[in-house]
């Protein structure tokens, strides 16, 4: 079985190329705010993931009947019914993880990241490739979170996966990992500006992976015409 | 025959940065010898532990960015930033606090922008900000004079503390602090802003050990010492006069106003500048030629902006000394107040 060259492209722009959270630069407001522990990066991601494939969905199966004029209305409506499933689903069933995130959970309605992707990929092609394109940026968005959600915690409090029971039962806390003991808390790393800090670096890290990648692949000759432009007038 | 002709401009000037920077550290060391005879060995460890961190940061940044590393780790600029964090911390700060201060302030604050000249925010106040805010109890452990001090901190002990936070006699910093009838002792600012919280008259908080005819014992004088080497900067032609004079004019109208409406509950204004860092951020931070407004005018206005923000952050604030976070906010506004000064060009 061979994957179609379209959903290979689509996995690449969701997760590396074209990424939400480190290339596009959407949806950093949660993005930054709640990434202080792993745990809490998890269950923003996994949030935005599940209301991203659902509204790429729903935004691509309408798409025949959404007049242009108002396209935008209807998809935050769209986004905010699942926003508000996955909410209450929360509340529901894990309550801790809730509490922590707080007013970003509701505010993934805002996420340009998400309205982004029905706006220029969902709501122009089918279905399934919308689906796939949503699970490709979301999974994209998740591990960017995931990746400074560890990186603040680690700066920050010493440990790995602190409070992972709140987002997945009593079990869990066995997975909390104490890295190196910390007297006092750097509370630089786990404030909004050792956000910025991180992000920064992580973006230089992407910048730099693609330019040695681009340096390793042999240089393409050129092989234009020039040609000298006469008609300076059209 | 031929004449030489050079184009304008036809006098230049032959200071190099290596230059003025070492002037600016020179001046500051009547203020170092100040806050060693009153305070002890604590400030010239954190100098030297912030002059080697700031090299070897510097060194590994430079080597990353492919520069010309004789020439720019010498010019001085890493040096007088580990200098003048050095001189603000709290003398008896662990020793990780200067390693994490000093590589934020070269690598962050000054390298990522783009190095000397190229920096929005001051390195070194940058630093001490991002310490005070991720660190505060270490941050607010301010040693009293040792002259009030139970124990003896010789210069062994004084490493012992700042190393494994004990003295080898097993004293903590907390208990260093300590008056010997058992009273944790604070800065000048600290006392009065806590006392005047508590209800107290300026004048009862003064009645405080920790001071000496109303001027906190030792910072009086380190203040006088910053002042010293400020005048002779000006004098040097090194600094701008505008911005710290109209720095500590700000300050004077603003507290004698105050004292005057309310003498109470306002400290006077030989208090303000006298105490805390006033007379260091006047003459050596404020003046940061790469952080500063350029012109007269807008030197005039960002002065007095510290100046508001200092009062300001003093006498309302959460923090007893607000010269850091003022001058971190007067950088924010120097390009905006460049954009409004801009000298009009000759002939116009």
């Amino acid at each position: 079985m061979s994957i179609p060259a379209e959903y290979k492209e689509l996995a690449w722009q969701g997760l590396w190329k074209n990424n939400p959270g480190i290339v596009q630069l959407l949806g950093l407001c949660p993005l930054l705010a709640v990434t202080s522990t792993v745990v809490n990066a998890l269950g923003l991601g996994l949030a935005t993931l599940f209301v991203l494939i659902c509204s790429n969905a729903t935004v691509s199966a309408i798409r025949q009947w959404v007049p242009k004029e108002i396209r935008i209305p209807i998809f935050v409506l769209i986004i905010a019914g699942f926003v508000t499933c996955v909410q209450l689903l929360m509340n529901a069933y894990a309550l801790g993880l809730y509490e922590s995130l707080g007013i970003f959970l509701p505010l993934i309605v805002t996420n340009c990241a998400i309205i982004g992707r029905a706006e220029a990929y969902a709501s122009k092609n089918p279905v399934k490739q919308a689906s796939f394109d949503g699970l490709m940026m979301g999974l994209g968005f998740l591990a960017v979170l995931l990746i400074l959600g560890a990186i603040r915690e680690v700066f920050g409090q010493g440990t790995l996966f602190d409070g992972a029971d709140l987002l997945l039962g009593e079990w869990a806390s066995v997975l909390r990992v104490e890295v190196f003991q910390l007297d006092s808390q750097f509370l630089l790393a786990i404030l909004p500006p050792g956000a910025f800090i991180a992000m920064g670096f992580l973006i230089a890290g992407k910048n730099k992976i693609d330019h040695i990648i681009s340096e390793r692949q042999p240089a393409k000759e050129e092989k234009s015409i020039e040609r000298v432009r006469v008609n300076f007038e059209s | 025959m031929a004449f030489w002709i050079a184009s304008s401009p036809h006098n230049h000037v032959q200071n190099k940065t290596s230059a003025l920077m070492r002037l600016v550290i020179y001046a500051t060391i009547p203020g170092i010898l100040t806050q060693w005879y009153f305070f002890g060995w604590g400030n010239i460890i954190h100098i030297i532990m912030a002059i080697a961190t700031a090299f070897a940061a510097e060194f590994i940044v430079l080597s990353l960015r492919k520069k010309p590393i004789p020439l720019e780790l010498f010019d001085g600029s890493a040096i007088l930033t580990a200098v003048l964090l050095g001189v603000s911390l709290p003398a008896l700060a662990p020793w990780w606090i200067t390693i994490i201060g000093v590589s934020f302030a070269i690598v962050i604050v000054k390298q990522l922008y783009g190095g000397l000249g190229h920096n929005p925010f001051n390195p070194a106040m940058a630093a001490y900000v991002m310490l005070l805010i991720s660190f505060p109890v270490q941050m607010t452990s301010w040693q009293p004079p040792s002259s009030l001090m139970s124990v003896n901190l010789d210069f062994i002990n004084t490493l012992s503390v700042i190393f494994t936070d004990f003295t080898k006699e097993g004293y903590s910093v907390a208990q260093l602090r300590m008056h010997v009838d058992g009273v944790t002792m604070a800065t000048p600012l600290d006392t009065v802003k806590t006392n005047i919280t508590l209800g107290m008259t300026v004048t009862e908080s003064l009645n405080n050990k920790i001071f000496d005819q109303g001027l906190g014992i030792g910072w009086l004088w380190i203040n006088i010492a910053f002042l010293v080497g400020g005048l002779f900067l000006l004098f040097k032609k090194a600094i701008a006069y505008p911005t710290p004079l109209s720095f500590l004019a700000t300050i004077f109208i603003f507290s004698f106003i105050a004292f005057l409406i309310s003498p109470d509950t306002n400290p006077s204004t030989l208090f303000y500048w006298f105490s805390g860092a006033t007379m260091l951020g006047a003459f050596f931070i404020l003046t940061d030629p790469v952080t500063c407004a350029t012109s007269i005018k807008g030197r005039i206005i960002y002065g007095c902006l510290a100046g508001v923000l200092v009062c300001v952050i003093r006498k309302f604030g959460g923090y007893p000394d607000g010269i850091a976070f003022a001058v971190l906010l007067c950088n924010m506004a120097a390009p905006l107040i460049d954009q409004y000064t801009r000298p009009r060009t000759y002939g116009h």
